[in-house]
């Protein structure tokens, strides 16, 4: 099989899909031309992630990167979900293809862009290196 | 849970007629026909009736059947052919086209490396390429035109035998990969008028690994595999004696059945189109009429091909698709880029390609397997939702 077990089961039942209305944070990144988009949607309390939605146009393990990248981030201070790594979400996912890495890196970048726009939105101070893109895609340009 | 295979345009399961054929060269006549005692004789007796059997369904003669190892060898070769020929006149123009089998685009390439310059015509909305568009293309120094029968993706099937008058009357020689099309649409050499062809025994029913290309008299294909004098010494290599036997006896009962089958998929291909496209913002790609009775390929807009096809295999279909993501490359199909699909459109797009033992109640099921699996996808698509709340523009309408 492409997919580990893990990733198939999160692409066949993916963890927190739909929208949240008047969200705290949206992240947007990636190119339908890429063919991958993925949005997370935030809902903070207090720094706390208290819900997170998702959704993703993309293959399997795009789906599977967001669901597990939005489980992983739930529950946890936004602090914390900014050192979501890429890796993490790969190892959780018990591996990737080599030619699909982008993938959890879209998430990574995803959760970044959310906690970002929620910054903000609320004034709050940060380190611009903090959201570097990291992901270089040449065809996005 | 039941299995629908409707992805023979990758490859076929194997006839029982080719498996009976193949399996006497496996077991008991396992001799080299190189070989003079009986054992090796035997061989070479069944290579002899073989050949004249693929000879006979393409209605060329025995000495103008070369077996090779499958459809990329057989394009690789009869590109090389020509190309040392053009060499030798001093002619280094190529005219193919850009919806071609990576076979051919990817030999092209090299030729190109080689000092050839390389014309690619382009194709309508449809995937046709007209016999006016080569006339115009060929020059002085054209050598060749390589244009396929049929289209792997879309199933288009091109207008070869007025593209072959053409480079007739020029005087350019005309090659044609019929990998898609043999067995599946009638092919006569002597009809089409073609002066290479080629084709491959696993789309057909045969087994992998083996396949045949059609030089009519007169033309001496180059070698790319040096060594014995196997193939009237043009293709060196102890024949592949199970896999030769087993194209023939699959090739003559595809092409005896073809009226019957083409006839039986073609009702299933029109109803899939059918059912298919009620599905909102979809689109059939390929020409509608001039198309392979099994094939049928559309784009669903806002979704994802890979997504596709995982959740269509979760419930028994095996189908393909031209994303990127199958590709393997960060590009979707070229055919579907070449057809004027824009790039986030290719990505969605599944290809369904039937054979004589799929059913009218499996193209029911795939018809309502893939509604749903659209309808689920697009509702977690971010660019379903830009779509239908008006801040992206449909592609498709």
């Amino acid at each position: 099989m492409l997919y580990s077990e893990k990733v198939m089961d999160h692409f066949t039942n993916p963890r927190n899909v739909g929208t949240i209305e008047n969200a705290d944070g949206v992240g947007e990144v990636g190119n339908a031309k890429c063919g991958d988009i993925m949005k997370i949607f935030l809902k903070i309390d207090d720094g706390i992630i208290t819900d997170v939605k998702f959704s993703t146009f993309g293959c399997g393990s795009a789906i599977a990167s967001s669901s597990m990248a939005t489980e992983m981030i739930k529950g946890k201070p936004v602090s914390q979900a900014l050192e979501l790594t890429n890796k993490a979400v790969v190892e959780a996912l018990d591996g990737l293809p080599a030619h699909k890495l982008h993938c959890s890196v879209l998430a990574e970048e995803a959760v970044k862009a959310a906690v970002k726009d929620y910054y903000d939105k609320n004034g709050i101070e940060y380190d611009p290196e903090q959201f570097a893109q990291t992901h270089d895609c040449e065809h996005c340009g | 849970m039941k299995t629908i295979y409707v992805d023979n345009a990758a490859t076929t399961k194997m006839s029982k007629a080719a498996i009976s054929a193949m399996m006497p060269y496996l077991e008991e006549n396992y001799g080299n026909p190189s070989s003079l005692h009986t054992v090796g004789q035997l061989a070479q007796e069944a290579l002899v009736k073989a050949r004249m059997e693929v000879a006979g369904c393409l209605g060329a003669d025995v000495k103008e059947i070369y077996f090779t190892s499958g459809g990329s060898e057989s394009d690789n070769q009869a590109l090389l052919t020509a190309a040392e020929l053009g060499e030798r006149k001093g002619k280094k123009h190529i005219i193919s086209q850009k919806t071609e089998h990576h076979a051919i685009l990817h030999a092209l390439n090299k030729l190109e490396k080689r000092g050839f310059e390389i014309t690619l015509l382009d194709v309508d909305g449809d995937g046709l390429v007209t016999a006016e568009q080569v006339k115009n293309a060929i020059r002085e120094d054209t050598v060749m035109v390589t244009i396929m029968t049929a289209n792997n993706e879309i199933g288009t099937i091109m207008p070869i035998k007025e593209i072959a008058a053409v480079c007739k009357e020029k005087g350019v020689l005309f090659h044609t990969d019929a990998v898609q099309a043999v067995g599946h649409i009638p092919v006569d050499v002597k009809e089409l008028g073609c002066d290479m062809l080629s084709l491959s025994a696993h789309k057909f029913h045969g087994p992998k690994g083996v396949g045949a290309l059609y030089v009519r008299k007169g033309l001496f294909p180059s070698t790319l595999i040096e060594g014995g004098a196997q193939e009237r010494g043009r293709r060196a290599g102890t024949e592949n004696i199970a896999g030769i036997c087993a194209m023939a006896a699959a090739m003559k009962e595809a092409v005896e059945k073809l009226p019957e089958n083409a006839e039986k998929l073609a009702k299933m291909r029109d109803r899939l189109i059918e059912g298919l496209g009620e599905i909102s913002h979809s689109v059939l790609n390929g020409s509608r009429t001039q198309r392979l009775p099994g094939n049928v390929n559309m784009c669903f807009e806002g979704i994802e091909g890979e997504s596709i096809l995982l959740l269509l295999d979760a419930k028994g279909i095996c189908a393909s698709s031209g994303s990127a993501c199958t590709s393997g490359s960060l590009d979707p199909s070229h055919v579907l880029l070449a057809i004027g699909r824009p790039h986030e459109v290719a990505h969605g797009s599944l290809r369904l390609s039937l054979c004589e033992e799929n059913t009218p109640e499996d193209m029911e099921f795939i018809i309502k397997s893939v509604k749903e699996v659209v309808d689920y996808l697009r509702k977690m698509s971010p660019v379903w939702q830009d779509l239908q709340e008006g801040k992206r523009k449909y592609v498709i309408q």
